[in-house]
């Protein structure tokens, strides 16, 4: 079976959000693997929303905000950069292959960097294969062995 | 006679499923109140402490039992089956203590399969001789007939994940004080807390209720562990750089461990809206480092030795992930 990809792709409202926006705008090809969900700050992201991608079938999940010193909110980029390394520590300790989670900066303008960035990932995790959070999981409710 | 004396005593059941036994013990901890308990209640099934078969409960009536504490995890099929012989039994199925509210100690074993763990105990510790690599198995034949041991699962799970749980008592063990709480409420039989609830602690954090001095803008630099720096005893143990796990854990023991000088181990799992403590802590302790440099933010981190064993130490089995990933 031909495995596609699935990546949960979280874009603050601001710079990456608008970048992912200036690739469709620009007719950029990149690979259709991504599920962009935008929110107004990556500072919003919690390790839980994370988490929760990767439980529900994500192969990857990306992260994407302005660049440092750019964020419409001061700051949040550098939250989101502090907790996503300690959540990256995290999901390697449980098995999941630190390529499958990624966090980039991507600013407004940054369209083309954006579409290959998402080609690059998806290659990256098509070398890897289906991520196996779910697959363990439904091992799981066997129960038994 | 009034109708006080005629109304029947209530039919109390504790088990133990995975369990260390400290939770039986903060039933007993209860003190002279114990008997209290023993005069509202019949102790109809108490491996601990009384003499009875699981022949006896399976032969019991549906719903003749009005309240059991089920305290630990799931880890083998002996402890499923009992949870759904008391889940059958019972009118009130209590999650007692962390390990059946969300996998506690015993549930750290999700880090491992079961195979690791069965090559790590019978074949590689340093004290085991076992050239021929015997493991237990579930059944044999002896001359007398078939001899069988319960099947440990590969995974470790909480109550709610085998059977129906009504109420959640967290903690390690649970205070007994909050026991006889909520054991007084289920007896009078009214105000019941919708289904499902966690009782017998709070809805806040420990933080709430925590006395050390806080500062609202909390920073740190380098993470320490409890014997790598001398606590002062009156400030918050994050803003000294231990970590605490205050933030993401539901308050209600009365912030024990911070009372005597140990920084809190996460015991009563999460807060009141959350559902993985773990998550939660690595939002909190992300936030307060204190550098925007990638790399020292890498070497600050690198003091958090174990985030996964320390983040969820009480809660791995109940946590989004639940597992490792095999």
């Amino acid at each position: 079976m031909n495995f596609r990809p699935t990546i949960v792709a979280f874009l603050c409202n601001w710079c990456a959000y608008t970048g992912a926006d200036l690739a469709g705008t620009s007719r950029l090809h990149y690979a259709p693997n991504v599920r962009i969900i935008r929110i107004m700050c990556s500072g919003r992201i919690e390790p839980t929303f994370i988490l929760k991608a990767f439980k529900e079938g994500a192969d990857g999940v990306l992260v994407c905000g302005c660049h440092p010193g750019d964020c419409h909110y001061q700051e949040g980029n550098y939250k989101c950069l502090r907790r996503f390394k300690l959540l990256e520590k995290f999901v390697c300790q449980m098995g999941i292959e630190k390529e499958r989670l990624k966090l980039e900066w991507i600013s407004a303008s940054e369209g083309k960097q954006f579409a290959e960035l998402v080609n690059e990932m998806t290659a990256a995790i098509l070398k890897l294969g289906p991520g196996k959070v779910q697959k363990t999981l439904e091992l799981e409710h066997l129960k038994t062995n | 006679m009034s109708q006080e004396l005629t109304k029947p005593k209530l039919k109390l059941a504790v088990y133990w499923g995975a369990a260390c036994g400290g939770c039986c013990v903060s039933v007993l901890d209860t003190h002279e109140k114990l008997l209290d308990i023993v005069a509202a209640a019949d102790l109809v099934f108490w491996p601990i402490a009384m003499d009875i078969k699981y022949k006896d409960v399976e032969s019991m009536p549906d719903k003749s039992i009005d309240l059991t504490l089920f305290n630990g995890a799931v880890r083998n099929s002996e402890n499923k089956h009992m949870a759904q012989v008391l889940r059958q039994k019972s009118k009130i199925l209590v999650a007692y203590g962390s390990c059946a509210y969300m996998g506690g100690i015993p549930g750290l074993a999700n880090f491992f399969s079961k195979n690791e763990i069965f090559k790590r105990a019978y074949e590689e510790t340093e004290s085991t001789v076992n050239p021929e690599k015997t493991v237990p198995i579930t059944s044999v034949q002896v001359k007398e007939g078939t001899l069988e041991i319960p099947l440990m699962f590969n995974d470790v799970f909480p109550l709610n994940q085998v059977v129906e749980v009504d109420y959640y008592i967290p903690g390690c063990p649970p205070q007994s004080e909050r026991l006889i709480e909520v054991f007084s409420v289920i007896s009078a039989g009214t105000n019941l807390p919708p289904a499902g609830s966690v009782v017998g602690a709070n809805d806040k954090t420990n933080c709430d209720e925590c006395k050390r001095k806080k500062s609202d803008k909390k920073k740190v630099k380098r993470f320490y562990r409890p014997w790598e720096i001398q606590d002062d005893k009156e400030t918050c143990f994050i803003e000294q750089g231990v970590i605490c796990m205050g933030p993401a854990t539901r308050g209600g023991c009365g912030v024990r461990c911070v009372e005597g000088n140990s920084p809190c181990r996460g015991c009563y799992g999460p807060p009141q809206g959350s559902s993985d403590p773990g998550a939660k802590m690595m939002a909190a302790i992300g936030t307060m480092i204190d550098s925007n440099d990638p790399d020292e933010i890498d070497e600050i981190i690198e003091a958090i030795v174990d985030p996964a064993g320390l983040f969820y130490r009480f809660s791995l089995p109940g946590s989004i992930l639940g597992r490792k990933v095999l």
